[in-house]
């Protein structure tokens, strides 16, 4: 593998050994809050399709309350991660969190059918 | 003979996924910014299903005076789509690692394929289904 270290000028520091020159945990920092933002967007547009109900009731509450709870869910798993990238050298994505992750995303999919067929519709 | 070996495989990747923890153990670990480009990989995918069901969300509210049964099939679709989507994102990235460990290939796969395939003749279908005001 090529060696990526800038030329030493003598004046500038050098980066931190540490650091990845390539950004690697950033760019995966950055990957994981668009990843949030599609969440988000999301669960905008589930609860928009059930706050416009003509009359909500108690079937559209449990609902709403459903996907924010996926909604958090899904960003405190992520936010967690994020923290982890902060260091140098992150450890591997754990399988459980990936596993969960796709849980939440498959719930709110779950979610969007159930408001879609629900009575009343 | 084949359907033997079909099955077996089917129910490797199905222990697989249900304890990927068990990939930890074998192999050596890779390069820590592989298996970072690895979980960018997952992530893109799992954005690709969240787009998939917040499009469904979009056809159910946006499109109010299409046909109502093609309505909730295009809606429905969307959604089973993104939940496909999302598994496959944790599947493949179970088995990239697996591969990275083990110092083999990266597994191939159809799934894009058939996914482009299947945006495209859904994206043609509404466009088509607008602009001939297909209504109630």
């Amino acid at each position: 593998m090529a060696d990526h270290t800038p030329p030493d000028t003598g004046s500038s520091p050098r980066p931190a050994p540490d650091r990845d020159p390539g950004l690697q945990p950033e760019r995966t920092r950055l990957a994981w809050r668009r990843t949030t933002l599609s969440a988000t967007a999301v669960a905008v547009l589930a609860a928009r399709q059930l706050l416009r109900s003509a009359a909500p009731g108690a079937a559209e509450v449990a609902l709403t309350v459903l996907t924010g709870l996926l909604w958090t869910g899904f960003v405190a798993l992520a936010h967690r991660r994020m923290r982890a990238m902060a260091t140098g050298r992150p450890p591997g994505l754990s399988a459980r969190t990936a596993l969960l992750l796709v849980g939440c995303t498959a719930a709110l999919a779950l979610c969007g059918a159930v408001i879609l067929v629900r009575p009343g519709h | 003979m084949i359907l033997t070996e079909a099955l077996r495989s089917a129910g490797a990747a199905v222990r697989l996924w249900c304890s990927p923890a068990r990939v930890r153990e074998e192999g050596t670990t890779p390069d820590y910014r592989f298996s970072l480009a690895n979980e960018r990989t997952f992530l893109a995918w799992l954005r690709t299903g969240l787009a998939l069901i917040g499009g469904g969300f979009a056809v159910d509210q946006f499109l109010p005076r299409l046909h109502q049964g093609l309505r909730v099939t295009f809606t429905v679709v969307l959604l089973v789509g993104g939940a496909l989507c999302a598994l496959r994102a944790v599947n493949h990235w179970v088995r990239c690692e697996r591969a990275m460990r083990r110092g083999e290939d990266l597994p191939v796969a159809r799934f894009p394929t058939a996914l482009a395939l299947g945006v495209g003749v859904l994206a043609v279908a509404v466009v088509v289904l607008v602009l001939l005001g297909r209504t109630t």
